[in-house]
């Protein structure tokens, strides 16, 4: 493309931006009724003191199923890009394998990054199982969760990784995690006929297990994503530390 | 707005420069990862904190992780055509 046919493809792409973000700014409501309204509703109706929980897992529950699902598919997708070819193989891991030139971690990192899987597992677990009382929720707690074989990793033990978290393990843990979100939604419809209705006792605002199915889904969320991300970095490392391409 | 608002959108505004005048990839990973909590702490000081999570652990971690993990694969195939 030439240089002045693409400051003019530039510049109407521009001023379209600019026109549809300076329309849509004139329309912002300034004090925001919507989460004013929002902020009335949860807790009187569903026990739940994060608005933004609420919003995600119950009153538009339907969207964050079709979020979840996005992202298993995109899983999906760079595990069959990343699957193995017919002419390719698996040798032994690179930072393991005799004669390579891949310096193992210093003793300083080792230390701190195996020190820190413990607390990273236990603030991954309370951000998930709080999502209905303080911000977080199933999609904060699971990446989280996720940076702890990250964490086993860095520490230069990649065959404790492959132990710890085997594929079959946590491709399981992410395909329980999207289809236990459906199965509360159906749950919902076959005893009101509503899809994602709150079928369980709501509880106390506040407590871990208020808000009725939301700490259901949360779960359910926390586990799909936290396997998705472990999932992603397994075949990251298989493909870059084990994968060999036919000689 | 306060002052720490205005201050955080400045620092957001120059470091996304930064961001896109980075030209090497693995440097990238490294100047998105600093964006990516930038960012966090933005949504944090405008009163999303669910936001600002989610931001801080895609954004800081896992693009920087998926950048680097994808920059060690090119290298290997290239290394061994």
């Amino acid at each position: 493309m030439k240089p002045a046919a693409r400051l003019t493809l530039f510049g109407v792409a521009a001023a379209t931006f600019a026109a549809v973000v300076g329309g849509a700014a004139a329309e912002i409501r300034p004090n925001g009724w919507y989460a004013d309204f929002v902020n009335r509703v949860t807790v009187p109706e569903r026990q739940i003191t994060d608005a933004v929980t609420a919003v995600n897992f119950d009153i538009r529950g339907f969207d964050t199923l079709g979020e979840e699902f996005i992202m298993f598919a995109s899983v999906l997708g760079v595990a069959l890009l990343l699957r193995r070819q017919r002419d390719e193989w698996n040798g032994p891991p690179l930072d393991r394998a005799r004669g390579r030139g891949v310096p193992a971690p210093s003793d300083a990192i080792r230390i701190l990054t195996v020190a820190l899987v413990g607390p990273v597992v236990l603030f991954g677990i309370y951000v998930v199982v709080h999502g209905q009382a303080t911000p977080g929720g199933g999609f904060q707690g699971g990446v989280v969760l996720a940076t702890a074989p990250l964490l086993i990793y860095l520490a230069g033990e990649y065959g404790s990784l492959v132990r710890l978290a085997p594929r079959w393990l946590v491709e399981s843990a992410e395909a329980i995690g999207a289809g236990g979100y459906a199965v509360i939604g159906a749950i919902g419809m076959l005893r009101s006929e509503r899809f994602l209705e709150n079928w369980l006792p709501l509880g106390k605002a506040g407590d871990v297990f208020s808000g009725g199915t939301v700490a259901l889904i949360d779960l359910t969320v926390g586990l799909e994503v936290a396997g998705g991300f472990i999932v992603l970095l397994l075949l990251f490392l298989e493909e870059t530390l084990v994968r060999r391409d036919p000689a | 707005m306060n002052w720490l608002q205005i201050l955080i959108l400045l620092m957001v505004a120059g470091f996304g420069l930064a961001v896109v005048l980075t030209r090497d990839p693995l440097h990238l990973a490294v100047v998105a990862s600093f964006y990516g909590i930038l960012l966090g702490i933005m949504f944090f000081l405008f009163q999303a904190p669910d936001v600002a999570l989610s931001q801080i652990t895609i954004g800081a971690l896992a693009l920087p992780l998926m950048v680097l993990l994808a920059l060690a694969k090119i290298r290997r195939t290239e290394r061994s055509r």
